[in-house]
């Protein structure tokens, strides 16, 4: 009886415990495919692999931010980049577990493909903690993406003239080299200077490689830098006619053919970070 | 057995009151801006009118260059100045934003129905700025025949980007809180424009003979602030009484 008392009070506890933390927590998770990721646990890996640049306060200003550029991101403002939502939305806990595991190329933010899944997971649970816009605002869906038109000749053409008319070269220039008439002036939203993409180079899109990363790219914008949204001018059979220009504009880049096993490798674990061979 | 069904209990009413308070704290919020005590107020209330002016050696506008898009070039025949500085006669200055940044407590103000427009014309902005309140519905047009990019930085709302080709129809947008926004567009780097938000209607835009009104302000003590883009912040302090008419002069210095 006693025994059965205790069980009681232990349940009702919990009960309590649950409805009173319930909402404090629920913006602190994050959830990616089946994954649950705490920011508790992200915490911890924050201080360890982040902090330094991020900074303890999430704001970019972390103590090797002054030696950094383009700077780290300021994760209070909520302002990401690479987004599967429209332009001006938060990004989807996947989004950011992406951008955490691909890394941002050409920039000091490596691939955090050495953490585990579960801790990328934690980390974005974390990272989302540093802006009220979390807690606040739930991100949209995700852009519709219509499976990809054939990349012939006359939809390079077409892609061609819209790189035209949607005055893509004011920035990256006529011939995609990122030399444009406003190149010079552009800057993000911190009012760094920010150079637009240089296509001949040919290096890896900041938000992936393929053309599904591309389509989104154009659809969505970067936020926080001058490249906008061109959901609202562009049709998705237009949008997918730019893709196929654009990477003529790609004179040296040899593309790996996305295969399922190069997709299973992004998604993968490696060892942790600083693991001995076995 | 039944002390676990009262803690059982306990615990699903406790989660229920919590979870209808963070409901109810969610419609509050929501509901500041709908209510309107004070909107249909206007008896005894008091007018605010005045002159801001630009004090010193009057500047002279630069010209901007567009040649970087000749759909822009072709558009004048004349040369386009840059609008951040116009003054008219007396040193009186234009574009300058005169509103109440403090003093209306609590007061909620329903935003209008009808939208404001933000038009891109001859790749420059009509107006250069445009005043609105919070959560109205913002209309960006393009007028040009060349594509634009809207991008405004906000600091305390979410920033957003959006490229607008010729003959397309108006962006629908507005803005959750109160702050002045810079407006650029990055294809076109020499157009700079404000979107002045308010969660009130007491504010107003200089015309080009430096005057302003801001009319139904209920009686009491306000602060009341001009902004400029290039000479800053002004403040001074006021106390409207009942059906007074006020007058102000703001004087920037160079």
């Amino acid at each position: 009886m006693k025994h059965n008392r205790m069980r009681a009070h232990f349940a009702g506890i919990l009960v309590l415990l649950f409805a009173g933390v319930g909402q404090v927590t629920f913006a602190q998770e994050s959830h990616i495919g089946g994954l649950t990721g705490e920011a508790s646990r992200g915490k911890k890996l924050y201080r360890r692999y982040c902090v330094g640049c991020h900074g303890p306060l999430g704001d970019g200003r972390g103590e090797n931010a002054p030696w950094i550029d383009p700077k780290p991101r300021d994760f209070v403002t909520g302002t990401f980049k690479c987004r599967s939502t429209p332009t001006g939305a938060l990004p989807t806990d996947e989004d950011l577990y992406k951008s955490v595991t691909r890394g941002f190329v050409n920039s000091n933010m490596p691939s955090w493909l050495p953490l585990t899944r579960q801790q990328r997971a934690d980390l974005v649970a974390y990272v989302k903690t540093f802006s009220s816009s979390f807690r606040e605002e739930k991100p949209p869906s995700p852009l519709s993406m219509p499976s990809e038109s054939a990349a012939n000749q006359q939809s390079i053409q077409s892609g061609n003239e819209l790189y035209q008319k949607m005055n893509c070269w004011s920035c990256h220039g006529k011939e995609g080299r990122g030399d444009g008439p406003s190149a010079q002036t552009l800057v993000d939203n911190r009012g760094y200077p920010i150079p637009p993409y240089d296509f001949s180079v040919g290096t890896r899109f900041k938000c992936g490689e393929s053309n599904q990363d591309l389509y989104r790219i154009l659809m969505t914008g970067l936020d926080g830098t001058p490249m906008p949204s061109f959901a609202n001018g562009l049709t998705p059979a237009q949008a997918w006619d730019v893709v196929h220009y654009i990477r003529t504009l790609q004179m040296n880049v040899k593309r790996k053919k996305q295969t399922a096993e190069n997709e299973k490798k992004d998604g993968g674990e490696s060892k942790p970070v600083g693991a001995q061979p076995e | 057995m039944r002390t676990r069904i009262n803690y059982l209990q306990i615990g699903v009413t406790a989660a229920l009151v919590l979870l209808t308070a963070h409901g109810a704290g969610t419609r509050t919020l929501r509901a500041i801006g709908t209510s309107s005590e004070a909107r249909e107020d206007t008896s005894g209330a008091a007018t605010l009118s005045g002159i801001v002016k630009l004090e010193g050696s009057q500047p002279v506008a630069t010209r901007i260059n567009m040649a970087a898009d000749p759909a822009c070039l072709k558009m004048h025949s004349a040369p386009v100045m840059s609008e951040e500085v116009a003054t008219g006669t007396n040193g009186a200055l234009k574009d300058a934003i005169v509103y109440i940044s403090d003093g209306l407590g609590n007061r909620t103000f329903d935003p209008p129905t009808e939208p404001v427009v933000f038009e891109q014309k001859g790749c420059t902005y009509n107006p250069h700025i445009l005043g609105m309140r919070a959560r109205q519905t913002l209309k960006v047009a393009n007028s040009d025949p060349t594509t634009h990019n809207i991008h405004p930085a906000p600091q305390n709302n979410r920033e957003w980007n959006l490229s607008q080709p010729p003959g397309s129809s108006p962006i629908e947008e507005s803005f959750a809180r109160e702050e002045i926004i810079p407006v650029k567009c990055n294809v076109h780097p020499w157009m700079k424009g404000y979107i002045a938000v308010f969660k009130h209607p007491y504010f107003a835009i200089t015309s080009k003979d430096g005057t302003f009104d801001l009319r139904n302000v209920p009686p009491g003590e306000y602060t009341i602030e001009t902004w400029h883009e290039k000479y800053g912040v002004l403040t001074q302090k006021v106390t409207l009484e009942t059906n007074q008419t006020r007058t102000l002069e703001f004087v920037f210095k160079r």
